[in-house]
């Protein structure tokens, strides 16, 4: 336990964007959470409510606070939806490394984060090691997504199907490169992100097969960190600043023109929150993060807006492919139409829309572990809009979203292949 | 509460429906009203009607106040439960049970939400009013206690106008049936009139009998622009006296136009004094002749520019604009109190006036938009509640707004409701004897002052 009053100080300082919600409550109509639970805690007006009541000592509990506002899958929905524009992303991030800075951080995520996820080379040597066991533990569900089950590992992850850590992760095959722009004149700093890095290296090696194609330059530097998102989202501010600081190291001093990630949550939290959260930082740091942020881009949105893709026509066989808009990049970042620009570029599928293709898949990095239920409530509407589409493809450009939604396409036995657009583009090639 | 009472209320509904910790209570102790939150001692969900009966009549048989909430997005603080007790969530009936296309009506569970209902019923072919701004979450058991009005309250009437029956509880948990699923219906006391506007207060919906109509053919949307404010008001004048019924006929000031300029990029005329935004519909040949007949008169009382909508996106575009009116407001300051003092549509000019001379005498910046075409404007002060001075002058203005509108022969509240904001200004709309009357009956029908006590009618 921290003290009060520099909890209500620090809450004090988060008041002039308390105030600005008006009540209207009109984050309702698009909370996923709300959705299932119809409590108004679980939506941004209660969350916000919440943290006023807190801050004003209405209220006397920042335990039971900090249990309400860690129920969010911190999908944006609500800040995207907002009457009077209320930020309430920046402030739920804010007010969890406020809350977690008063009541402590659990000694489990003190363990992941602070002794294993901030320390880049430790954290690939040991899931290196997970990697080799994990065989042990699990046997495979579905041969089409991919996924596989465990029973021993069930009082961590319940019924969940789960996608492997690959055999062999993307900075083994590739540990750094730095080939200079070819055709396009373009060269850009490639940031796969820990998924597309350990779980899904084909997308991160369909990601440097389009590049190469489209004769882009490509610098990707060895020590990369993880973005920071979860750490953050636990409200670890000392193992978040770590991270983003590994990562300014590792980006420093090279020349490119933009920094590109197939991970719609990497992008969107280097992008908007780095600068965000870079009060505390020093200057030359927040000046390296704002100049880096200026130069992020989805992967999706570089190959289209930078590249200039025409599409060719669709061939008369195409199989379709539907395509989940992650909330990350469609409501943070405003990327919606160029993942469906990358998928026709293959000439052998067509894009089918589903129905609320921007609906949030119910993944929220850790949210899904803690609140499993409601997380695969969520899911399951999304699986349904899927299945629903009668696609046998389904893609999106976030590899957490890939994940959650293997994991309930699998559950409920159903054939289709969930696949990040670069993959179908880079088939093509 | 007592543990033996909690665990009552935990076998009524279950332990999952019921709240009790205080981050739980605390997120049921306010609404949309700018008004100090309360905070209720038990909030409970009630997954069904029957449910729903026993939960009032316990509450009667121990005198705990009980507050019925839906979405909890009223202006007026109709759902704060000024008195503690028990708040009863509605959000979990939310089934429509009915929708009956040949005889035109639907049967529905409060807890309906409002953009679901119309756009099921709106699926197969037919519409149902009210529309208000905030209909995407507010609920139809919300709609009918507050009779929520909305932008085609001209045409197509407010809430009041679509109730055919309201089956709720009284205090002992008993069904009161009223109104019926006929047109015409004149079997005991208009019931169902009594329950719409009553704001929780003398009965609990269990559910609502609604009435459905066939949507208009066509509708054709225009945007006249003034360059005086009273030409503008003229004109909504002119319209109606030339016989014609808008299904909308919206205004927006000067203020209004500029901040939803800059905040939504609409390509609005910022240096015009004032906007109509007007819809026609109906009959494609009556739509036609009414677009051209409006148009001949904004032109005649001196629209410096009329656009006429040639297709469904510029249709759109137009009301884009004046969906955004709230939010570009809403934007300016931290606090947005949204009034909703109504007056006779004729007095529309001196109204917009007397508000303008109210934002100058107590120096606040006051937008104002709203449905000029039946009287209803919304005066909207921008403020910082924090700042206790301006505060003041802000219950100082909205004290004024008041008395300007009944002086005009109007009303205190179009749409939003009474509640607790209003309550005290009720005798001088009305008389001493409209209050007394209604609180002997109201404490007729609940005579323990359970039903959210403490609104409309005061103590």
């Amino acid at each position: 336990m921290g003290d009060m009053r520099e909890l209500l100080k620090l809450l004090g300082e988060l008041d002039d964007q308390l105030v600005s919600c008006m009540r209207c409550g009109m984050c309702q109509a698009v909370c996923p959470i709300y959705g299932q639970t119809g409590r108004e805690s679980d939506v941004a007006r209660g969350k916000i409510a919440l943290l006023e009541g807190l801050a004003r000592e209405m209220i006397k509990d920042p335990a039971g606070v900090q249990d309400k506002v860690t129920r969010c899958l911190l999908c944006g929905s609500c800040a995207a939806n907002c009457p009077s524009g209320v930020k309430a992303l920046d402030i739920f991030l804010k007010a969890r490394t406020i809350l977690t800075g008063y009541m402590g951080l659990s000694k489990v995520k003190q363990v992941i984060f602070r002794g294993m996820l901030t320390k880049p080379k430790l954290f690939n040597m040991l899931l290196g090691v997970a990697g080799t066991f994990q065989g042990l533990f699990t046997s495979p569900v579905n041969d089409v997504i991919g996924s596989s089950c465990s029973k021993f590992l069930s009082p961590v992850l319940g019924d969940r199907h789960l996608m492997l850590l690959a055999k062999t992760p993307l900075h083994k095959e590739v540990p750094s490169l730095n080939t200079p722009a070819g055709k396009s004149g373009l060269k850009v700093a490639f940031f796969p992100g820990c998924l597309a890095d350990k779980i899904f290296p084909r997308v991160g090696h369909a990601v440097l097969k389009v590049l190469n194609h489209h004769g882009v330059g490509v610098y990707l530097p060895e020590g990369q960190a993880c973005c920071g998102i979860p750490a953050l989202s636990s409200g670890d501010r000392e193992s978040y600043d770590k991270l983003v600081r590994a990562n300014l190291e590792a980006f420093s001093g090279a020349q490119f023109d933009a920094l590109v990630t197939p991970c719609a949550t990497c992008t969107s939290t280097m992008k908007k929150i780095w600068p965000m959260m870079s009060e505390g930082m020093t200057k030359g740091e927040q000046e390296a993060i704002k100049a880096l942020s200026a130069k992020i881009m989805d992967v999706n949105a570089f190959v289209v807006d930078k590249l200039g893709l025409t599409p060719p026509p669709a061939a008369a066989n195409a199989q379709a492919v539907t395509v989940h808009d992650p909330c990350h990049l469609k409501k943070s970042l405003g990327v919606s139409v160029q993942p469906r620009t990358v998928l026709a570029m293959n000439p052998g599928y067509k894009v089918v829309e589903m129905n609320a293709s921007d609906a949030c898949c119910g993944c929220g990095g850790s949210f899904t572990l803690q609140h499993a239920d409601i997380s695969a409530k969520i899911g399951k509407q999304k699986r349904d809009n899927i299945v629903a589409t009668g696609s046998h493809v389904v893609a999106m450009g976030c590899p957490a979203c890939m994940l959650q939604i293997s994991d309930m396409l699998s559950r409920s036995g159903d054939r289709i292949a969930v696949k990040h657009p670069m993959e179908i583009y880079a088939d093509s090639l | 509460m007592n543990d033996a009472l909690l665990k009552e209320f935990q076998a009524l509904v279950g332990k999952d429906n019921v709240m009790e910790s205080e981050a739980d209570t605390f997120s049921y102790a306010y609404d949309a009203a700018v008004l100090d939150p309360v905070i209720p001692s038990l909030v409970v969900r009630p997954e069904n009607r029957e449910t729903l009966g026993k939960i009032v009549k316990l509450c009667n048989d121990n005198g705990l106040p009980l507050t019925v909430r839906g979405s909890g997005t009223n202006l007026s603080g109709g759902t704060i439960p000024s008195k503690g007790g028990v708040v009863v969530l509605t959000n979990a009936l939310n089934k429509i049970l009915e929708i009956n296309e040949a005889d035109l009506y639907a049967v529905v569970e409060p807890g309906v939400i409002t953009a679901k209902f119309a756009a099921e019923v709106a699926a197969r072919g037919f519409f149902t009013r009210p529309d208000p701004g905030s209909q995407a979450v507010s609920t139809l058991g919300g709609n009918v206690a507050e009779n929520a009005g909305g932008l085609r309250g001209l045409k197509y009437g407010v809430t009041k106008d679509y109730v055919m029956g309201v089956d709720f509880f009284d205090v002992e948990g008993e069904i009161v049936k009223s109104g019926s699923r006929t047109v015409k219906c004149v079997t005991g006391l208009n019931l169902a009139g009594l329950m719409v506007a009553s704001e929780g207060t003398l009965g609990v919906f269990e559910k609502i009998i609604l009435k459905l109509t066939p949507p208009p053919l066509a509708a054709k949307a225009m945007m006249a622009i003034f360059d005086d404010v009273n030409k503008a008001c003229e004109t909504v004048a002119a319209i109606i006296a030339a016989k014609i019924v808008p299904a909308t006929l919206e205004f927006m000031d000067n203020f209004t136009i500029r901040t939803v300029e800059d905040f939504a990029h609409a390509g609005l005329p910022v240096d015009a004094k004032a906007l109509l935004l007007i819809e026609v519909d109906g009959h494609p040949s009556q739509v036609e002749d009414e677009a051209a007949k409006v148009e001949d008169i904004c032109k005649r009382l001196g629209a410096v520019r009329i656009q006429v909508a040639k297709d469904a996106a510029e249709r759109n575009k137009v009301w884009e604009a004046r969906r955004a009116a709230l939010s570009a407001l809403a934007r300016v300051s931290p606090t947005t109190v949204l009034e909703d003092a109504t007056v006779p549509r004729s007095k529309i000019p001196a109204m917009m006036h007397a508000l303008e001379g109210i934002a100058d005498k107590f120096k606040l910046t006051i937008g104002t938009f709203g449905h000029a075409g039946d009287g209803n404007l919304h005066p909207t002060i921008l403020t910082d509640r924090r700042n206790k001075e301006e505060w003041h002058r802000v219950e100082a203005a909205i004290d004024e707004i008041f008395d300007v509108a009944l002086s005009l022969g109007g009303t205190l509240s179009g749409e939003h409701g009474i509640g607790l904001a209003k309550s005290k200004y009720m005798e001088k709309e009305t008389s001493r004897a409209t209050i007394l009357y209604s609180r002997r009956l109201k404490k007729a029908l609940d005579p323990k002052g359970i039903l959210n006590p403490g609104k409309i009618i005061g103590e």
